[in-house]
């Protein structure tokens, strides 16, 4: 990767987090779990998937990208306008029931594969699309981002053993490791350490590596076989920081969905620039 | 022909068809060979074989797809209304043996409130064939259609040969001034040998094969509704959310009112046994049938 695109790609993150961080104002938005992929949906977009998007028609051979944890959904609407595949001023249509901007994503903004929300059922929907880009032949990837806490729901371990068993190696999983699920850490709730060795148990081909170094997303995204040989599907491990890029959240339990007030968004846009951290007057947890 | 004879004759002719199981091929045995790799066993696996088939649909494949009725309808319900209910996809849903049929596999085989379920997805159509040549005119149709659906298979081989199949219509096999007799899948039979009896004894009864429960044929319900003194509703399922739940709620809706005696299971699943004797017990024979309509409909003659 060339100094001109890792400043490029670090410069589009920058500008996805504001689009978060202001979709978290009035109604809000999970912020915790937008801010810890962002690097992961910019450097999947920008650089790695041949989605199609902005190119005319897409096709059948395209690679896939679902959003299997849902509530990171700002994140990619943010890196769509980014790209030029949504129109920024949709953002502020944010929860408008006159458009399609909600919590979670859906098929009515065009490039969104799939809806999610219901946790562990992306795995097995891209399991389907990867079984038929292989009946097809085609080499195209089909890459599943689910959170950690979403790791709890039994069916994305069912999918991994009828994927494995049916040897998809052209399906990625992508685990966003920011070590919170909805109210606590994941090690305090239902552990999932040792997460390699389990995934590497199921017959996976395991990556782990900071979420948020573009470098090691390169490395690990581009050594991703087609056909790595194991027969598995692989797993990347995204080590993550829920909230990343704002101090005054990141890694707070209490942080999880947030809805700001407009004089704290202001704050917090500044404090990702680096100026001091925001003091929040906001509820400190709404519960979802 | 057979079910299977019928898949296979439709997935040769379909490269979209990809014909799926969660490890049950009762129906499907042949299909391994017959497919090649557009025979998809996931295992035991519900949940994930139904969100499967919704990512092939995406890809515009057409899957159909096998499991025991109660662990497909209710063990991947979620998925089922999420990811092919939201996404309005071409997911056919096989579940084999449904209601009776399980016989002595006890409570937790036993799919009887399969229909409620299944028909509160919106955009879900459900079908109850009476028999094997009622199943068979059926599925063309609603394999080649757009819609997701549930078919509750009922393979036995019947007495009786069908009209062709039209969704959304009922069959009308006969029609009667007393009694009308409104009955899908396995118990059509036995309500065509209860009308028999019936018809002996002096009654006018008429009999509906409903074999299209979502969309339903609504006239053919108020049709007889106005014609007759008293409706039965006949079904091997709960009381709550089957046929007697849809009579209730289209005469409610044409502002009709007629007794409606509903014969299913009320708030309990039934004893497990060989299906002649659990019939016996449950009061489901032909001839048992008969008697509670008889009485029945005597009782609305005297009011």
């Amino acid at each position: 990767m060339t100094n001109t695109t890792l400043s490029d790609l670090q410069s589009t993150a920058l500008r996805v987090r504001e689009h978060i961080i202001r979709m978290s104002a009035g109604g809000g938005c999970f912020i915790g779990a937008s801010l810890s992929c962002v690097e992961l949906m910019v450097y999947l977009y920008k650089e790695f998937l041949h989605h199609g998007l902005g190119a005319g028609e897409r096709d059948l051979h395209r690679d896939y990208l679902f959003l299997s944890k849902g509530h990171d959904v700002p994140a990619l609407y943010g890196t769509f306008v980014e790209m030029g595949f949504l129109e920024p001023d949709r953002l502020r249509n944010h929860l408008s029931v006159h458009d399609h901007i909600y919590w979670h994503p859906n098929r009515a903004i065009p490039g969104v594969e799939f809806h999610s929300g219901s946790l562990g059922h992306l795995p097995a929907v891209a399991a389907g699309v990867a079984l038929d880009c292989k009946l097809r032949g085609e080499r195209n990837r089909v890459v599943v981002i689910t959170g950690d806490g979403e790791l709890n729901e039994g069916s994305v371990w069912e999918t991994i053993l009828v994927a494995n068993a049916h040897k998809l190696d052209n399906l990625t999983l992508v685990v966003d490791r920011n070590q919170f699920q909805a109210n606590m850490r994941t090690e305090e709730l239902v552990p999932l350490e040792p997460l390699v060795d389990k995934f590497e148990a199921f017959g996976c081909r395991v990556r782990r590596m900071d979420g948020h170094d573009f470098l090691q997303l390169e490395e690990a995204f581009r050594e991703l076989p087609v056909s790595n040989g194991t027969g598995g599907a692989n797993v990347i491990i995204a080590d993550t920081v829920r909230g990343k890029g704002l101090p005054s959240i990141e890694a707070r339990a209490d942080r999880w969905f947030c809805a700001f007030k407009e004089e704290e968004v202001e704050q917090l846009l500044q404090e990702l620039h680096g100026r001091k951290e925001t003091v929040i007057s906001s509820e400190t947890l709404v519960v979802r | 022909m057979t079910y299977e004879e019928l898949l296979t004759q439709t997935a040769l002719e379909d490269e979209r068809i990809i014909v799926m199981t969660a490890e049950n091929r009762a129906l499907v045995r042949n299909m391994p060979k017959v497919l090649g790799s557009r025979f998809i066993d996931t295992g035991i696996t519900e949940a994930t074989m139904v969100g499967m088939a919704a990512g092939l649909a995406l890809r515009g494949r057409i899957p159909i797809i096998h499991a025991l009725a109660p662990f497909l309808t209710m063990r991947a319900y979620e998925f089922i209304r999420t990811d092919v209910g939201i996404a309005h996809l071409p997911v056919k849903l096989s579940g084999y043996i449904p209601g009776l049929l399980s016989d002595g596999n006890g409570p937790t085989h036993q799919s009887i409130e399969d229909v409620a379920i299944m028909r509160g997805i919106p955009g879900m159509e459900v079908y109850c064939p009476a028999d094997e040549d009622d199943l068979v005119k059926s599925l063309p149709a609603i394999w080649a259609s757009d819609a997701p659906a549930y078919v509750r298979v009922n393979h036995k081989k019947g007495i009786y040969t069908h009209r062709p199949f039209e969704r959304g219509q009922a069959e009308i096999i006969a029609e009667g001034a007393d009694v009308t007799i409104l009955v899908y899948g396995f118990l059509f039979e036995n309500a065509l040998k209860a009308q028999q009896l019936l018809t002996q004894e002096g009654l006018s009864v008429g009999l509906i094969n409903m074999r299209s429960l979502k969309p339903v044929d609504e006239a053919a319900i108020v049709r007889a509704a106005k014609r007759c003194r008293m409706l039965v509703t006949l079904e091997d399922h709960l009381k709550t959310g089957g046929l007697y739940s849809i009579v209730a709620e289209v005469l409610l809706q044409y502002g009709i009112t007629v007794r409606t005696m509903p014969l299913a299971f009320e708030e309990r699943w039934f004893k497990p046994g060989l299906l002649t004797e659990v019939l016996e017990v449950e009061g489901l024979t032909p001839e048992k049938i008969a008697a509670k309509i008889y009485s029945s409909s005597k009782l609305v003659y005297a009011e």
